[in-house]
C-alpha cells in the first residue's frame, strides 16, 4: 500500500511530483491509524506556506490529524469533493482522497522526502 | 470510622494477604517520608449522621433572608418548580452517572441532552446548542472567545446596563484572553445606543432583557457590525413571548438558565446555555449530544463533535469546559416539558402582568417614579428619593429587594431594582406597597 | 428511542398554573410589535403520567453508581450518601437570593467559610476561593492566577510557558491555552513519572509554571515529587497541582508540603457528591503564600463570629464566578467531610489504594500493565495483545454485558490501548472478586470467541452506536436534523 511513484515524510503525507506542482495527500497508514474520517479542513486557494508549516487538519471521531505541508509552496488547487465526503481520504488515500495541490516555490527541498522504501522501512520501525 | 467503607477487618486482612503485603500502611510508601512527616490533621473529629444533619440544618436555617418575600432579581429569579421537576432528578440512574462517554449505558442522558438542545434552539431561535456551561456569566464569556477566535477582533462591546456580576466574569475571562472591553451607553430609555463600532471589534454583547429589566429592539444590531458577532445574553422565560434573537441575526445566543425550574441556591449551580449557527458548530465549547444508529440500525444517541473538545484536541480545544451542569440542564428540560409553550406562555405573562401591575402602583406614589421610559418585562428600575430608607420600610414588612447598591455600577445612585415573578400574590404586591406608603 | 417530544398531544400540560387577570391577547397587545414573538417555541404537550414514565423510561436506560460499579478512572466514582442530598435541598439554601445583603445569609456564608477552612486544612495551604463550578474552571483560575503574580512581578510576556507530563488531563493544557500561556509536553521516564532530566533542559527564564497531577493519570506516585516542585521553584516558576487524584492520598499528605503554590480540588469526585451525568460539581482552589494577594474577590471574612464579604483586594483576578460558587455541591461535600472527620479522610484514602492494588494484583497476570509499581487509587492497564484483532474499545463493551460499567478507556495517551481503572474504596471485596473475574473470563473471551467481544455489547438498550455517522450526518435537536 505504498505507491512506488510517489514521495513521503515522516509526518505520514505524500506527494506527487508533476511539473512545478505537488500534489499532497495522506498516505494508507495514516488514514488506517486515525480510523473513520469524517471531516477534513482544507486551506484555502492561495494560500502561502512553508514547508512544516500546518496545511489542513484531517478528523476521525476521536483523533484530530494535522497535515504538514511537505513542500513549500501556494495552495493551488484543493479537493473539495472531501467536504461532503471525507471518508474518501478512507477509501482511496492515494486517489480521490487527495488533499491539496501546491505550486512548488523551492524545489530543492524535495530531496529531503523519502521514497517508497524509505518510507516502508520508517512505518516499519516506528511499529 | 468512615460509615461510607465496607471493608472489614478480615476483608482488609484477606486483601493484603492475596498481595502479599504486610499492612495498608505499605501501599502509601511510596509517598516521600518528608511529605508523610510533614502530614497534619484538620482537627476535625467524626460524626454521627444525626449530629451532621443537625449541624447542617442549623446553617440552613441560620439565613433570616430565607423568611423574607423575595421580589429579587439580577439575574436569578423565583419562580414556581412544579414537584415532578424535583421528582425526576432524584432518579439517581440520571443523578448518579458520569459524563455520558459510554453511550450505550447513557442512553438515558444522552436523550435528554438532545430534548434539551432541541428546547434550546426553539427558544432563541438558533440552529444548535450544547449539552450546558457552568452558568450564564461563563457562557456569556465563552460565547466572546468563540467570537474572538472566530473573527481575530479583540475589542468587544459591552452595555453599560449589563448586570454587573456578568461584567465581572467578563472581565476577567477576557483579560486571560488579552481583550478590551468597550463600553456601550444607554439612552433615555434604559436602552441600549449602539455608537460607531470600532475597528478590531469582535462581539457585541446584547442582553434581553438588559440589567433594568428592560426589553432592547435586538432590529438592526447585526447589520452594524460587519463580521464581529451579536451576542445575547438572553432570559429564557420572556422568550415564551418576545421574538427570540435568532431572529434578529444573533451568532450566538447565551443565557442564565435557573429560571427554568432550578432554585436561585444562593448563587449555584446554575445552568447556561449556549446556543448558536450550525456555521460555527466546530467552534462552540462544550458537549453535544447527536443522534445516529447502532449496528443494528436502531437509533441512538452519542456525544459527538468531540474533536472539538479538550480531551481529544487540548491546547487547541474550543474550551476547558469538561464537567458542566447537566443535572440543572435536565431540570430545565423536565420543567419545559412539564409547562409545555402554553404553561411557559402564561408564566412569562403572569410575571409580566403583576411586574406592571405592581410598578404601575409604586409610580404613584408620592416620592416615586420609574427610572426609565423603556418597556420592562418583570424586573423595573424605580427612581426614588431614599432608596435606603425604602429598603428598610419593605425589610420591617418582611420583603427582600436587592440593595441600592446593586444599580451603581449601572450608573444609578438613587434607584432600586424590583422583580416579580408569577409567584408573587396580590396580598404579596399589597404588603409591597403599603410598606413603602407606612 | 423515543423523545418527550413523541408523547403527547396538543393541549395536555403536566401543571396546573394560576389563572392571569387580563386575557392573553390584551396582554401581548401591550409589546411593542417589534418584540412580540411571532412563532411561538415549539415545546412538548404532555400530560404528567406521560411526562414521569417517559423519564422514568430513560433512567432504565442508564446507569450510574447506585445501578452497579463503575470503575472510571480519573473520575473516583464513590457512593453518594444520601443524607447529603437531603441536606442540600434544604429550603433554607435553595431558596436563598445570592444578592441579598450578608446580614440576611449569615448560615449560608458560615457554611462557605468553614468549608473554606476545611478544604485549606487538607490541602495544607493558606488560602481557597470556592468560586470555581468544576476542575477545568478550578485550572482556569489557578492559571490565571499565575498570569496575575507574573504581571505583578513584570514577568507578563517574558514567562510564557507551562510545562505539563504527557500523561496530563487534557483539561489541563486547554486550561492554560485560555490564560494565554504555550504548553510544552514533558516525557515520562520508564517508571512512569515525570523524567528529571527532561524537565530541568525544558526549565528556563521563559517557564512560567508546572502543572502536575498527584499521583499521576498512571496512578503513580511522583517519588521525586518534592525535587519537581524545587527546580521549578529555583527557576522561578509556581507549581500548580491538579488534585483530580486526591482521593490516593486524603488524610496522608498535603499538596502544601509538596511545594504546590495552586491546587484545584474536585468536590464531585473525592468528596463524594454525585456527578448529574456530567455536572454540577464544584472546584475549589487553594493556594500558597505567593498568590494570596490574587484570589478572587469576594473574600468570605469572619470576625466577632459574623460573617462579612471582602471586596477590597486590588490585585484580585476578579470573579470567575457570578457568585459565590456552587453552594448546594459544597454544603454536600462539606457533610461528607464532617461526617468522616480526619481519620475516615484517612480510611477513604486507605480503602481507595487497597481497593486498586488489590484488583491490579488479580489482573496483571492476564492483561499487561505498563508500568507496573504501586498503585495509588488508580491504575492502568493494557488491553493490547489479548486475542484476535481485539481492542480496548472491544473489552470495555463486553463489560457492559457482565453489568459493569467500563473503566476510562484510551487515556492516558502514553499507554497504548490503555483501561485506567479506579474502584474506590465504596466497593465490597465482593464487587471487586465479581469485577475481577469478569475481566478474567473476558481475557479468555478475547482468545477463543474473538467475536463476542467485537460484537459487545449485547444487552444494552442500543448496541454499539455508529459514532462517525453522527458527525457525517449531524442530527443534534429535533426539526434541523438531516433526516426531519
Amino acid at each position: 500500500m505504498i505507491p512506488r511513484e510517489l514521495r513521503y515524510t515522516e509526518d505520514h503525507e505524500w506527494v506527487r511530483l508533476e511539473g512545478d506542482e505537488a500534489r499532497v495527500g495522506i498516505t494508507h497508514h495514516a488514514q488506517q491509524q486515525l480510523g473513520d474520517i469524517v471531516f477534513v479542513e482544507l486551506p484555502p486557494r492561495g494560500k502561502k506556506v512553508q514547508r512544516g508549516e500546518r496545511l489542513a487538519t484531517v478528523e476521525s471521531v476521536k483523533a484530530v490529524g494535522e497535515v504538514f505541508a511537505p513542500l513549500s509552496g501556494e495552495v493551488v488547487a484543493t479537493n473539495d469533493a472531501l467536504v461532503g465526503s471525507p471518508d474518501l481520504v478512507n477509501k482511496d488515500p492515494y486517489g480521490q482522497g487527495w488533499l491539496c495541490t501546491l505550486r512548488v516555490t523551492a524545489p530543492g527541498e524535495a530531496d529531503a522526502l523519502l521514497d517508497a522504501a524509505g518510507y516502508e522501512a520508517f512505518v516499519q520501525r516506528s511499529g | 470510622m468512615n460509615p461510607y467503607l465496607p471493608h472489614t477487618a478480615e476483608d482488609v486482612r484477606a486483601m493484603l494477604d492475596a498481595m502479599g503485603i504486610p499492612d495498608v500502611e505499605a501501599l502509601f510508601s511510596d509517598i516521600p517520608a518528608a511529605v508523610r512527616e510533614r502530614y497534619r490533621p484538620v482537627g476535625l473529629p467524626p460524626r454521627d449522621e444525626l449530629a451532621v444533619q443537625r449541624r447542617l440544618i442549623g446553617l440552613a436555617e441560620d439565613s433570616t433572608g430565607r423568611r423574607l418575600i423575595p421580589f429579587l432579581g439580577g439575574g436569578l429569579y423565583d419562580h414556581y418548580i412544579p414537584p415532578v421537576v424535583g421528582h425526576v432528578l432524584s432518579r439517581s440512574e440520571l443523578s448518579t452517572a458520569y459524563t455520558p462517554y459510554q453511550a450505550e449505558l447513557s442512553q438515558g442522558t444522552l436523550t435528554w441532552m438532545f430534548e434539551y438542545q432541541t428546547m434550546i434552539c426553539e427558544l432563541t431561535g438558533m440552529e444548535v446548542a450544547n449539552a450546558s456551561m457552568y452558568d450564564g456569566a461563563t457562557a456569556l464569556a465563552e460565547a466572546v472567545l468563540m467570537a474572538h477566535r472566530t473573527t481575530g477582533g479583540k475589542v468587544v462591546l459591552v452595555p453599560r446596563s449589563l448586570l454587573p456580576h456578568l461584567r465581572a466574569v467578563l472581565a476577567t475571562y477576557a483579560w486571560g484572553a488579552g481583550l478590551s472591553l468597550h463600553e456601550v451607553p444607554y439612552g433615555e430609555d434604559g436602552r441600549l445606543a449602539l455608537g460607531r463600532v470600532p475597528d478590531g471589534t469582535c462581539a457585541l454583547v446584547v442582553s434581553q432583557p438588559n440589567g433594568f429589566g428592560i426589553l432592547e429592539d435586538l432590529t438592526g444590531l447585526k447589520d452594524c457590525l460587519g463580521r464581529a458577532f451579536l451576542i445575547a445574553y438572553a432570559n429564557p422565560i420572556p422568550l415564551a413571548v418576545v421574538e427570540p434573537p435568532g431572529s434578529f441575526g444573533a451568532d450566538v445566543v447565551v443565557g442564565e438558565g435557573q429560571p427554568l425550574g432550578n432554585p436561585v441556591s444562593f448563587g449555584g449551580p446554575l445552568l447556561g446555555f449556549l446556543a448558536t449557527r450550525m456555521a460555527y458548530l466546530r467552534r462552540m465549547p462544550g458537549r453535544v449530544s447527536g443522534r445516529t444508529q447502532d449496528r443494528e440500525g436502531k437509533a441512538g444517541y452519542v456525544m459527538t463533535f468531540q474533536t472539538r473538545e479538550q480531551h481529544i484536541r487540548r491546547e487547541g480545544a474550543t474550551s476547558n469546559i469538561c464537567t458542566n451542569s447537566a443535572l440543572c440542564a435536565l431540570a430545565a428540560t423536565v420543567y419545559l416539558a412539564a409547562l409545555g409553550p402554553a404553561g411557559l406562555r402564561r408564566v412569562a405573562l403572569l410575571a409580566y402582568e403583576r411586574a406592571h401591575a405592581l410598578a404601575d402602583r409604586i409610580a404613584a406614589l408620592p416620592g416615586y417614579g420609574m427610572e426609565f421610559s423603556g418597556p420592562f418585562f418583570h424586573e423595573f428600575a424605580v427612581r426614588c428619593v431614599d432608596p435606603h430608607g425604602a429598603v428598610a420600610k419593605l425589610r420591617r414588612a418582611g420583603i427582600a429587594v436587592l440593595p441600592p447598591s446593586f444599580l451603581h455600577p449601572l450608573g444609578i445612585e438613587d434607584g432600586l431594582l424590583v422583580a416579580v415573578t408569577e409567584k408573587r400574590t396580590e396580598e404579596e404586591l399589597d404588603r409591597f406597597v403599603a410598606a413603602l406608603e407606612g | 428511542m423515543s423523545t418527550i417530544y413523541d408523547h403527547g398531544a396538543p393541549g395536555r400540560r403536566a401543571v396546573a398554573l394560576p389563572e392571569l387577570g387580563q386575557a392573553e391577547e390584551e396582554l401581548l397587545a401591550r409589546f411593542p410589535p417589534s418584540l412580540r414573538r411571532r412563532e411561538g417555541p415549539r415545546l412538548p404537550e404532555v400530560s404528567q403520567p406521560e411526562l414521569v414514565r417517559h423519564y422514568t423510561a430513560l433512567s432504565r436506560m442508564n446507569y450510574g453508581v447506585d445501578t452497579g460499579f463503575y470503575p472510571l478512572g480519573s473520575c473516583t466514582m464513590k457512593h453518594n450518601p444520601k443524607l447529603h442530598e437531603d441536606l442540600a435541598r434544604h429550603p433554607g439554601f435553595t431558596e436563598l437570593h445570592p444578592l441579598l445583603p450578608a446580614e440576611e445569609c449569615q448560615g449560608a456564608l458560615a457554611l462557605l467559610w468553614e468549608m473554606g477552612e476545611c478544604l485549606k486544612g487538607i490541602a495544607g495551604m493558606p488560602g481557597i476561593t470556592l468560586q470555581p463550578a468544576a476542575g477545568a474552571h478550578g485550572e482556569l483560575t489557578g492559571m490565571l492566577l499565575l498570569k496575575r503574580w507574573l504581571e505583578d512581578r513584570g514577568e507578563l510576556g517574558v514567562r510564557t510557558k507551562i510545562l505539563l507530563p504527557d500523561s496530563a488531563h487534557g483539561t489541563n493544557p486547554a486550561s492554560a491555552a485560555m490564560a494565554g500561556f504555550s504548553v510544552v509536553s514533558l516525557p515520562s521516564d520508564r517508571r512512569g513519572m515525570v523524567d528529571l532530566a527532561a524537565l530541568e533542559g525544558a526549565l528556563g527564564p521563559d517557564v512560567a509554571g508546572i502543572m502536575l497531577t498527584v499521583p499521576n493519570t498512571l496512578g503513580i506516585f511522583e517519588e521525586d515529587i518534592l525535587t519537581i516542585t524545587q527546580l521549578v521553584h529555583e527557576a522561578g516558576g509556581l507549581c500548580y497541582f491538579d488534585g483530580a487524584n486526591l482521593n490516593a492520598y486524603l488524610g496522608r499528605a498535603r499538596p502544601g508540603d509538596m511545594g504546590a503554590d495552586v491546587f484545584h480540588i474536585n468536590l464531585h469526585k473525592t468528596f463524594s457528591t454525585p456527578h448529574g451525568g456530567g455536572g454540577p460539581g464544584a472546584g475549589p482552589v487553594t493556594v500558597s503564600e505567593a498568590l494570596l494577594p490574587y484570589l478572587p474577590v469576594p473574600d468570605i471574612v469572619r470576625e466577632d463570629g459574623k460573617y462579612r464579604l471582602v471586596w477590597d483586594r486590588p490585585k484580585s483576578i476578579g470573579r470567575v464566578h457570578p457568585y459565590f460558587g456552587n453552594t448546594l455541591v459544597i454544603a454536600k461535600a462539606l457533610a461528607y467531610i464532617l461526617t468522616l472527620g480526619d481519620e475516615g479522610l484517612r480510611e477513604a484514602s486507605a480503602g481507595a489504594v487497597l481497593a486498586a492494588n488489590y484488583l491490579k494484583a488479580k489482573l496483571k497476570g492476564t492483561y499487561r500493565v505498563p508500568y507496573d509499581r504501586l498503585a495509588k487509587h488508580e491504575f492502568v492497564l493494557s488491553g493490547e495483545g489479548l486475542g484476535d484483532g481485539v481492542r480496548t474499545l472491544d473489552i470495555a463493551k463486553r463489560l457492559m454485558d457482565y453489568g459493569f460499567h467500563p473503566p476510562t478507556v484510551y487515556f492516558p495517551l502514553i499507554v497504548k490501548e490503555a483501561l485506567m481503572i479506579e474502584p474506590t474504596e465504596t466497593e465490597p471485596r465482593e464487587v471487586l472478586d465479581a469485577f475481577a473475574e469478569a475481566m478474567l473470563r473476558i481475557a479468555a473471551e478475547a482468545r477463543d470467541h474473538p467475536e463476542l467481544l467485537r460484537d459487545a455489547p449485547h444487552t444494552t438498550p442500543v448496541r454499539r452506536l455508529d459514532e462517525a455517522r453522527a458527525v457525517r450526518e449531524p442530527w443534534l435537536r429535533l426539526g434541523g436534523g438531516c433526516v426531519g
